[in-house]
């Protein structure tokens, strides 16, 4: 079961930029890829909407889950993206 | 013709076939259903999901830079595949397209808008989206400005806001006429900007049939329905006799018996300082600085801000540029300078320099980029901060600059308790600048965005001028950079009163230059007081117009 448990950095959290360069990525993959706040219900990364309404806000964990082939890499990829804004 | 009026607030006569922007997708029908065909229904509304989100694209890299990640976010949500999922269900179960596709993009609206903040003021995107693909399904024209038409049309509208106007350019739009706003809407301003006629606050402009040919003069406020060509011409004419007048007004700025008064424009960006040299302003009196931050989620570099501000400046060598920092707020939040809490009035909460000490390094990053720009250029940079209430605000401003290197450090006059104790403030500053939309707004405790109250708006009110004398009179020098500097009646007045500057939209200029340049000082002082010793802004305007006997050669 890949997944990532990761602290979003991003100044705006998950929406605006991050969130538009976030989805974009996460819909290039081939594979179905969730975000879900700990605990909380998973939503699809392929969906701008979904993602803009978990809130998630700076300083927040996220845990990003996938799989399929490319699986880890995809993971990785997403996770910069919310960890190196 | 048919007449409507409403207040002209930019000058010029204009002349198109209208073009009604917004409003105009309706709700579908509750309960709409389609014909019994869910797999045909479900390609119709993924084909006009597909087409709004191409069209987004292509009109963001059209308009470039901010603009072509704005809309590319927006064509993310056109092709977000958990809303077209959710359009499918209902379409499964027999709801139309167009119906299906307003349910589910109203469960999103109705979240985002109760988390708020941040979220909440994105809902206005997602209707737009939402009335795009639904004009898209329904064949109905979409919201937003047409391609190019073969003449300019005449742009029509409830109120314009920020979103719409990215693509605006004069060769397109003959005039702008709308419904809301007041002369200090972002109507107004914008229009003042471009050079193009503008009439705001016109009853009725709303229900003005798309194509019918609108003849519209900004100075009077006419909005005329399928005129003839004769009034065509004659309105056409008597503006264009009125832009003869001006062209013939040169020179800095001055009273008929030399008594200087200096003639700076407002400036929103680069793309406004074209006009501000071409009429002829001696400067610029208010650089707005929010273009740089708005809709970045993070701050500008000091690298990025400093060649910004060094375009304004190297267009006014050896001339005063002054630069408002930052003014954000609640009422225009910024990524990077979240409001501390929920503010029940926006106006009345953490903006301006109140917002900046909380984030002090977004506004030194400012003023370091401000101080390394002037280095490079000849301007005489002056620096000055919004929203300042207080001497202790003031003096903790004045220090910042100081210490970032900045020669002149200012504030802004627009809150009633500043102007009232000018005095105290002005020892720690080196000069004012009166901001009269946001003076009016506080001092008659009216929200200058609602059209309803745009009497109080009216800066020939007494109490208007008292405040503006009372910072005039404080010991430094004091401009003002509201849009009442561009009352050419007014401007005399405020001359008269002590002010030694006034900044507006470029094209007001040649209008201010004219009418100080028919007075003496001694006339302008007369206009200023008996205009003071009137109790309502009419009887002040008429009082100060007795004093001005050479407005009537402006016809104005």
């Amino acid at each position: 079961m890949p997944e990532r448990k990761v602290i979003v950095e991003s100044p705006v959290g998950l929406h605006a930029r991050p969130a538009a360069t976030f989805v974009q990525t996460a819909a290039k993959a081939p594979i179905d890829v969730t975000v879900a706040k700990p605990g909380g219900a998973p939503v699809s990364a392929k969906s701008i909407l979904s993602i803009l309404a978990l809130d998630v806000k700076n300083g927040e964990a996220i845990v990003i889950h996938a799989e399929g082939d490319g699986a880890d890499q995809l993971l990785d990829e997403l996770a910069a993206i919310v960890t190196h804004p | 013709m048919e007449r409507l009026t409403g207040a002209g607030v930019s000058p010029g006569a204009g002349y198109g076939p209208a073009y009604l922007l917004g409003g105009t997708v309706p709700e579908p029908p509750a309960g709409g259903r389609h014909d019994g065909d869910p797999v045909g229904e479900i390609a119709r509304a993924e084909a006009a999901a597909e087409r709004v989100a191409a069209e987004l694209s292509e009109r963001g890299e059209m308009a470039g830079g901010d603009a072509r990640e704005v809309l590319a976010a927006q064509a993310l949500i056109a092709r977000d595949p958990v809303l077209s999922a959710e359009v499918a269900e209902l379409i499964d179960a027999g709801t139309s397209a167009e119906r299906a596709v307003y349910e589910a993009f109203m469960r999103y609206h109705d979240m985002l808008a109760e988390i708020g903040g941040y979220l909440g003021q994105r809902v206005t995107d997602l209707d737009d989206i939402r009335d795009r693909v639904i004009a898209a399904l329904s064949g109905i024209p979409m919201p937003g400005l047409p391609d190019k038409g073969e003449r300019p049309y005449v742009l029509v509208a409830r109120d314009l806001a920020p979103a719409d106007t990215v693509l605006i350019s004069k060769e397109s739009v003959a005039a702008f006429v709308t419904e809301q706003g007041g002369p200090t809407s972002h109507t107004a301003i914008l229009a003042r900007a471009l050079g193009v006629p503008a009439v705001v606050a016109c009853a009725g402009a709303s229900s003005i049939i798309n194509g019918t040919d609108v003849l519209v003069d900004g100075t009077t406020g006419l909005v005329g329905l399928e005129p003839t060509e004769e009034e065509v011409a004659r309105t056409m004419e008597e503006a264009a006799t009125r832009g003869g007048v001006l062209a013939t007004a040169t020179g800095p700025g001055m009273t008929s018996d030399g008594h200087a008064v200096a003639l700076l424009a407002n400036v929103g960006g680069p793309r406004d300082l074209a006009a501000a040299v071409e009429f002829g302003a001696e400067g610029v009196g208010l650089y707005r600085t929010e273009f740089l931050f708005l809709d970045r989620e993070t701050a500008p570099t000091e690298e990025e801000q400093e060649a910004a501000y060094r375009e304004v400046m190297s267009a006014f060598p050896d001339r005063p540029v002054v630069v408002r920092v930052l003014d954000a707020g609640a009422d225009k939040p910024l990524a990077f300078l979240p409001p501390t809490g929920t503010e029940p009035n926006p106006a009345l909460g953490e903006r301006g320099i109140r917002i900046l000490r909380i984030f002090p390094d977004v506004m030194l990053g400012q003023l370091h980029a401000l101080a390394r720009a002037a280095e490079a250029t000849s301007a005489r940079l002056q620096v000055m901060a919004p929203m300042v209430a207080s001497a202790e605000e003031a003096t903790w401003f004045a220090g910042a600059c100081r210490a970032a290197g900045i020669p002149s450090a200012g504030i802004m006059i627009e809150i009633p308790a500043a102007a009232l104790r000018a005095a105290d403030l002005a020892p720690a500053v080196d000069f004012f600048s009166v901001g009269t939309n946001d003076l009016a707004q506080y001092a008659f405790a009216a929200d200058r965005e609602v059209a309803a109250l745009s009497d109080y708006q009216d800066p020939w009110q007494p109490v208007m001028l008292d405040l503006v004398a009372s910072a005039a009179s404080a010991g430094v020098p004091c401009g003002v950079c509201g849009e009442a500097g561009s009352d050419p009646a007014l401007a005399c007045v405020l001359a008269g009163l002590g002010v030694t500057s006034l900044s507006m939209g470029a094209p007001a200029i040649p209008w201010v230059r004219a009418a100080l340049a028919r007075h003496t000082l001694a006339q302008c002082r007369a206009a200023a007081a008996d205009a003071r010793a009137a109790t309502t802004a009419e009887a002040a305007r008429a009082a100060a117009r007795a004093h001005l006997p050479g407005l009537a050669e402006l016809s104005l």
